[in-house]
């Protein structure tokens, strides 16, 4: 059997949709079906691939802002109280302990190392926040915790296509290109499924993190750049006015309109739609990124300086994304890559990055909350790994990459508030109990989106291929 | 509401159009026609894959379904008629918790007839040999222009259906020169074509393929596609994704295709070019196809990993390629549909398993930029031997180093003295301080390009060699020993003087050099040469630790008076030494051991007696310790610089063991099963001969072997592919019993065979297509046929097809006049705009071309894996980081933005412009519009377009007059220099109107 959507330029589908259909008999058609007997794709309109489409049973979370801390924050410096750890800082760990574990850089020589951080039990929920994440505590009964998840692959790039795609090499489509995929998205101005980044460089990985895959490209992930233009190519040229650049975009249109009557290709119909959208972003961009309209106790919140591409701004562009119906809003804030180098320490930098992310990524949620967003918005915080608690010698004693116990945080779109599940041991190597491995994230993460992981597939070179390969169990616990 | 995703055009379709599925029970049934499809369903439990085989029970062989579930002849006795029908949900199968849908009535009965009738297996159909089904005939015999015809359109008939009249000359020309250059006719070619078309239709479109077939613009535009499946970029990938030299590989792909070389030793030598008797330098070019993988330059790697993840990517880009299988489910497990073993892939494995590569350079080859194409590289400098007093110079060092070695032999070992410092201090005064240890630290407060001056004294009488030591610090950047950001440092020279005179080195080594900055850099008198501590990846070294390195004088110096010594460090700012000492000894010391070893035997050896590689080990390091040689060959080494060192294959001298990988984990190797013999996959023939040690170059020559099936038909349904939108076989990736069937499998069976019995030349592949009637019929839609056929599958009219996105950026360079027509070399830089690389982990240096590279095809643009160029993204240029062999064709918003407001586009509109203006010059916009329709769409304008040109064309111009600064701020240079602005300005507006049409990036 054939995969339409492979293929948008099977456009007569549509008209198949429209005026066939009518006739077949409904044995036929069934008959047809379960000889298929797998999942089926998705009916995509290809003139518009992104209309808003209806899951597999009704979504908690209509859309998602994924806020990912590149490089692997430190649980045990945010999160994770570990008395014990300090209690041995600077003793060799267990050796049963070490046993079987992959680093990407330990010689085997290091030693414990305890945190330097004040850590508080707060909330009614009782999670244990570090000194470093003051305003978290603002939203700790708003947030699901995760402290016991786990990952497969101990190099940032891999880990982050894992997270991302589900899989450790780059081709699979992300997370946000299934999203929009399954539930195309709300919004006619703007791409439905838009990438925010912030921090001295790019994530590792680039476009193969937010890319479509196998799917179709109208589901990757659209960069929007932090200076300058927000898309590629927004501006008109030098010479162009909008009233011109309106009778231009017509001009086009009849011309296409002229073409499509002669030759019939209803893929030109695609193209005519394309291009008005084109002319929309135009304008809609522009004004998504207007921040002036912004009340001055709302930039306040999220710590937003006027100008100043950063992490709070990108926060603040989420909510404005997903207040105009885009499906899924991904940012990177990068360096938490946390060894114990000059510019990658547990001291300085860390604060530096924390006071980065602390205050914005509260006031998301709680800004959120008060527009009435955040019961069908899903706010995920986290990295692609966590880091050891071994110390690992550099300039200074920082942690390397640990892949067996971390934390992420989520909110709002049907996930239980106020709720810690996961707990590692006393030296936090391992998860004792709520272990949720990334793809158990992944098909928890489609389903409050309405999706069955298993059978929201693709299938494509003779597989049917889903963004949890062939793992993942939905985490009941985390479900409101 | 509850949505159920179900696709019910994609399950509607072979019932519409492919008469071969039943809508009813068939009166005989055939296995792969009717029954497959069903029993296909069962084979994910009841299959090939052992280990996950349930009930021990499998469907897919004849013995296996026979052992229980089918009585041949006898229905009723079959348990499976049974358990497919059962109303007990504990024994239906599919079991209802595999959410496979259950059988219908009538694949049941299907199923029952076909036991019936004997239960007899076939192979799937793509695994059998070749038919060879003759041409069928046809009623309407003035139609075919060839065979292809007669299969196309026998098919038609017996739908009762007319094939579509042949496409007017216009969308010919432009069609055909698409296809097989990537670029549009000049208007000269369509008015030849027009006039001689209307005179002798045949012989004009002949000579047009003809001329088209041998233009070096079709290996660009054939290599390109063939570029997909070697998944060719110009960066290494993953987090890094530094900057690589690929590009005579792609010269050698456009040569090939243009010589037409046969596609069996285009499979050879790209496959084991470098494995070929007598190799020549382009057949070890050819071997760069599977130096396209990737390398993870990430720090804190695991090389073996990634040269696994290489090995992997090379067999699953082979059987992709060449097979259409994916492979890649049999890496971890057997595979479930089809009949490859999880030892089978290991098998093909092992074939690249024994390359020098390790997720690094490996294996590299020097070519010149025209080396591909025949020219002559420029003639190198010479070599150091060119030297007439070179060979004694050699002999005479050779016997300095048997003295010293039977110096150092009699164990005159070393005393190294430290010496006294007496002063020290930095060209610009920034601090030196001794430390206890009597080391000296720098602050690095000074210049960027400090020089470190230290006087010493020593207890020697004579000293014969220097040892500088570097030395870490806890003050240093990543604990030194150098300055450098990582730790790094580069001493492009150390000299040793004593009462003013300079004393001369005769040779050094160092414990640890990265690679180009050997010490012997330091003694050199070139500045753009030095010592530095780098590791490469895959290097055990490491690079913030301690190193030494020893400086040997050429005559031992009696000491008398103080000694001045000074470190250089002339390149790369901020690359000075943090920490070192220095020490000198009274007695030449031994080289370090390893190189010792070699080296002496080497040297012990008669000139005569030396291998290859000791003379090449003598010769080495001669040239390391002779000045003259020395700069010889460095001036050599840099003209070599201007080529590419391309990465290449090369095999161990010892292959590699390989074993099946536990779950794929290249860490749990199963060493109970023991090492595996390369080999190829058994269910293809033909066998691959039984022999042990085979090689890649066996592979190769299986895979284009005229018995195996599967190669001719993969390679020509692609071929059909990039004419029709669509392979034969749709799933052109998939031949396995997962993929679909094939539309016209006779017609696929006979291109097939014709491929081989043409000599596998690909352009005779390409004549018969191209001449086709089915090739050039019109692509106007047929609403009669939307509910017969709504997907075209049978041909009864050309497609429309949106082209690639090079080809996007190459069609509007032809049109504006603008392109830069050289063929080959390195990747260029067109412009780019602002901070595409914002994303990525590593700036990328992007210097847009001024000159005319600015307009080189896209396929020699730049290509880095992490971000690249954004019109390729855009038009669903896939990221090369695996195998591509079809492109998805997508149509978006961004794409319409990228054609209105790019800044090359804009400017391919000012040059459309200018070229109209230049070929019509009095300002007749009718007539202009002509020459732009013409010039893009090789047509005139219809009635209307026209009309919707001319209308907006007014409109604009008279806005544009009373509006010079707009007119003026729309113009390139060259258009300012018109007397009429803003009738240029307002045909610029045109020109970019035509160039965002849909007919303009679409074949019609």
């Amino acid at each position: 059997m054939n995969e339409p959507t492979q293929n948008l330029k099977s456009v007569t589908r549509r008209h198949f949709f429209g005026e066939c259909a009518v006739g077949i008999g409904a044995l036929a058609l069934n008959a047809l079906l379960q000889q298929d007997g797998r999942a089926v794709p998705l009916k995509i309109d290809p003139a518009n691939p992104l209309a808003a489409r209806e899951p597999h049973f009704p979504a908690k979370a209509k859309r998602v802002i994924f806020l990912f801390m590149a490089g692997g924050p430190s649980q045990l410096d945010l999160f994770e109280e570990k008395p014990k750890l300090r209690e041995l800082h600077g003793q060799p760990p267990p050796p049963s302990l070490l046993a079987g574990r992959r680093f990407a850089f330990l010689k085997g020589t290091e030693t414990l190392l305890g945190s330097q951080r004040k850590f508080e039990r707060v909330g009614e929920c009782g999670m244990e926040l570090s000194e470093l994440l003051p305003q978290h505590r603002k939203i700790v009964d708003e947030v699901c915790w995760l402290r016991g998840l786990t990952t497969d692959v101990f190099n940032h790039g891999p880990a982050k296509l894992f997270m991302n795609t589900g899989f450790n090499a780059p081709g699979r489509p992300a997370m946000g290109a299934w999203a929009t995929y399954g539930l195309g998205s709300q919004s006619r101005d703007l791409p439905g499924f838009v990438v925010l980044q912030s921090g001295p460089r790019g994530p590792r990985a680039g476009a193969s993190l937010w890319s479509s895959g196998f799917l179709p490209t109208s589901y990757q992930g659209v960069p929007f750049r932090g200076n300058g233009d927000p898309i590629l190519h927004l501006k008109s040229p030098p010479g162009v006015t909008r009233a011109a650049e309106r009778d231009f975009y017509d001009t086009v249109a009849e011309l296409n309109e002229a073409r499509l009557d002669e030759v019939g290709d209803p893929e030109i119909m695609t193209r005519i739609n394309a291009y008005e959208m084109a002319y929309r972003m135009q304008t809609s961009a522009p004004d998504l990124v207007d921040l002036s309209q912004e009340s001055a106790e709302t930039l306040e919140m999220y710590g937003v300086q006027a100008g100043q591409p950063s992490y709070a701004t990108n926060c603040l562009l989420a909510r404005r994304l997903v207040e105009r119906g885009v499906r899924f809003v991904q940012l990177y804030h990068t360096d938490w890559d946390h060894h114990g180098d000059q510019a990658n320490n547990l001291s300085g930098a860390l604060e530096a990055r924390c006071q980065e992310v602390d205050r914005a990524s509260a006031a998301l949620v709680m800004d959120l909350k008060q527009r009435g967003l955040l019961d069908d918005t899903l706010v995920i915080w986290g990295g692609e790994f966590g880091r050891t608690p071994m110390g690992e010698v550099r300039e200074s004693i920082g942690r390397d990459h640990h892949i067996d116990a971390f934390t992420m945080w989520l909110a709002g779109g049907g996930v239980k508030p106020g709720f810690i599940l996961g707990q590692t041991d006393e030296l936090g190597f391992g998860v004792t109990e709520g272990k949720v491995h990334v793809h158990d994230l992944q098909a928890t993460i489609m389903h409050l989106l309405g999706f069955d992981h298993q059978r929201l597939t693709y299938r494509f070179q003779g597989r049917d291929f889903r963004l949890t390969d062939v793992h993942g169990k939905l985490v009941h616990e985390m479900l409101a | 509401m509850t949505y159920r995703p179900i696709g019910i055009v994609a399950l509607l379709l072979p019932l519409l159009v492919a008469s071969s599925l039943p809508a009813a029970v068939p009166d005989e049934v055939r296995f792969n026609q009717h029954v497959r499809p069903i029993l296909s369903n069962c084979f994910y439990c009841h299959g090939p894959d052992e280990k996950h085989r349930e009930a021990d029970l499998r469907l897919d062989t004849r013995e296996g379904a026979t052992a229980a579930a089918i009585v041949p002849g006898q229905p009723d006795e079959s348990v499976l008629l049974d358990r497919v029908a059962s109303h007990d949900e504990s024994e239906l199968m599919p079991p209802p918790a595999s959410k496979r849908a259950r059988l219908t009535a009538e694949q049941i009965a299907t199923l029952r007839r076909w036991i019936e009738q004997g239960a007899e297996y076939e192979g799937h159909w793509a695994f059998l040999p070749l038919a060879s089904d003759p041409p069928p005939a046809v009623k309407n015999q003035d139609w075919p222009h060839n065979p292809i015809d007669q299969f196309i359109l026998a098919r038609l008939e017996r739908e009762g259906i007319a094939p579509s009249p042949e496409a007017d000359e216009a969308t010919l020309i432009r069609r055909v020169t698409l296809d097989l250059t990537g670029l549009l006719p000049t208007p000269k070619e369509v008015e030849t074509f027009t006039r001689e078309f209307a005179a002798q239709q045949e012989q004009a479109y002949a000579a047009l393929v003809g001329r088209l077939l041998d233009s070096p613009h079709y290996g660009e535009r054939w290599g390109r596609h063939w570029l997909d499946q070697a998944r060719y970029a110009d960066s290494n990938g993953y987090t890094i994704d530094s900057q690589r030299a690929m590009w005579p590989y792609r010269d050698w792909v456009i040569q090939a295709l243009n010589d037409d070389q046969p596609f069996d030793q285009f499979t050879i030598e790209q496959l084991a070019g470098d494995l070929l008797p007598e190799a020549t330098k382009k057949q070890i070019v050819a071997s760069a196809f599977h130096r396209n993988t990737l390398i993870n330059e990430e720090g804190g790697t695991d090389p073996e990993q990634f040269r696994h993840e290489a090995v992997v990517d090379r067999v699953n880009t082979t059987a992709a390629v060449w097979l259409g299988l994916t492979v890649g489910c049999a890496q971890c497990h057997t595979h479930k549909f089809d009949p490859i073993t999880h030892r089978e892939y290991y098998e093909l494995f092992a074939f690249f398993n024994s390359t020098t590569d390790v997720n690094n350079k490996g294996a590299t080859l020097g070519v010149a930029p025209g080396e591909m194409f025949g020219e002559q590289p420029e003639t190198l400098p010479p070599l150091p031997e060119a030297d007439e007093h070179f060979a004694q110079r050699k002999a005479q060092w050779e016997r300095q180093q048997a003295e010293q070695r039977a110096a150092s032999d009699s164990s005159q070992k070393p005393q190294w003295q430290p010496l006294t410092y007496i002063e020290f201090d930095t060209a610009t005064g920034a601090g030196l301080k001794l430390l206890e240890d009597n080391s000296l630290l720098a602050d690095g407060r000074g210049a960027d390009n400090e020089t470190y001056r230290v006087v010493a004294k020593t207890d020697l009488a004579q000293i014969a060699a220097l040892r500088l030591r570097v030395l870490t610090h806890e003050s240093l950047p990543k604990q030194g020993p150098g300055l450098a950001g990582n730790g790094n440092f580069v001493l492009t020279r150390l000299s040793l003087s004593a009462a003013g005179a300079e004393q001369p080195f005769a040779s050094a080594w160092a414990d640890h050099e990265q690679p180009k900055f050997a010490i012997s850099g330091v003694f050199d008198d070139d500045p753009g040469t030095g010592w530095a501590i780098n590791v490469g990846p895959g290097s055990t070294a490491k690079m913030n630790a301690g190193h030494q390195a020893v400086l040997v004088l050429e005559k031992s110096l009696a000491v008398d008076g103080p000694l001045e010594v000074k470190l250089f460090h002339e390149l790369n700012d901020g690359y000075l030494v943090g920490r070192f000492a220095l020490e000198a000894s009274a007695t030449i010391p031994p080289s370090p051991a390893t190189i010792d070893d070699k080296l002496a035997a080497a040297l012990t050896t008669p000139d005569d007696k030396r291998t290859p590689a000791q003379a090449k080990l003598v010769r080495d390091a001669f040239i390391a310790a002779d000045p003259p040689s020395r700069a010889a060959q460095a001036k050599r080494d840099r003209a070599i610089a201007k080529s590419a060192a391309l990465m290449v294959m090369k095999e161990l001298d010892q292959p590699r063991e390989t074993f099946v990988a536990l779950r794929g984990d290249f860490l749990r190797p199963d060493k109970a099963l023991g090492p595996l013999q390369p080999g190829g996959l058994s269910f293809v023939a033909p066998p691959l001969p039984a022999q042990a040690g085979r090689t890649r170059l066996d592979l190769a020559r299986w895979l284009v072997h005229p018995e195996n099936p599967l190669t001719p038909r993969v390679t020509m349904n692609r071929i059909w592919m990039r004419y029709f939108g669509r392979g034969l076989v749709e799933t052109e990736e998939d031949f396995g019993s997962q993929g679909s069937q094939p539309t016209h499998p006779e017609l696929l069976d006979w291109l097939a065979g014709e491929l081989i019995r043409q000599g596998w030349s690909q352009k005779a592949m390409h004549r018969l297509i191209v001449s086709s009637s089915t090739y050039r019929q019109a692509s106007k839609h047929r609403p009669e046929l939307t509910e017969s056929d709504p997907r075209n599958l049978l041909l009864a009219r050309q497609e429309r097809l949106r082209v690639e996105a090079e080809v996007v950026r190459d069609a509007a360079l032809s049109a504006s006049g603008l392109l830069d027509r050289a063929i080959g070399g390195p990747s260029v830089m067109p412009p780019q705009p602002a901070g595409v690389y914002s994303f990525t982990q590593n700036d990328k240096k992007w210097i847009a071309e001024t000159g005319s590279s600015r307009f080189r095809r896209g396929l020699y643009t730049l290509f880095f894996r992490s971000a690249p160029y954004p019109l390729f993204t855009t038009f669903d240029a896939p990221d090369f980081q695996t195998v591509c062999t079809r492109r998805v064709r997508s149509n978006t918003p961004l794409q319409a933005l990228t054609v209105a407001n790019d800044e090359a586009f804009v400017e391919m509109a000012q040059g459309l412009a200018a070229r109209v203006i230049g070929d019509i010059p009095t300002v007749d916009i009718e007539a202009r519009l002509d020459r732009a329709f013409l010039l893009c769409l090789c047509r005139p304008p219809s009635e209307r377009e026209l009309a919707v040109l001319q209308g907006f064309y007014d409109r604009q111009l008279t806005d544009l007059a009373a509006d010079g600064d707009r007119a003026a701020a729309l113009l390139s240079t060259e258009l300012k220099k018109s007397s009429t602005q803003a009738a240029a300005a307002a045909l610029v507006l045109v020109c970019r109107a035509i160039l965002n049409t849909d007919a303009f990036i679409t074949r019609e």
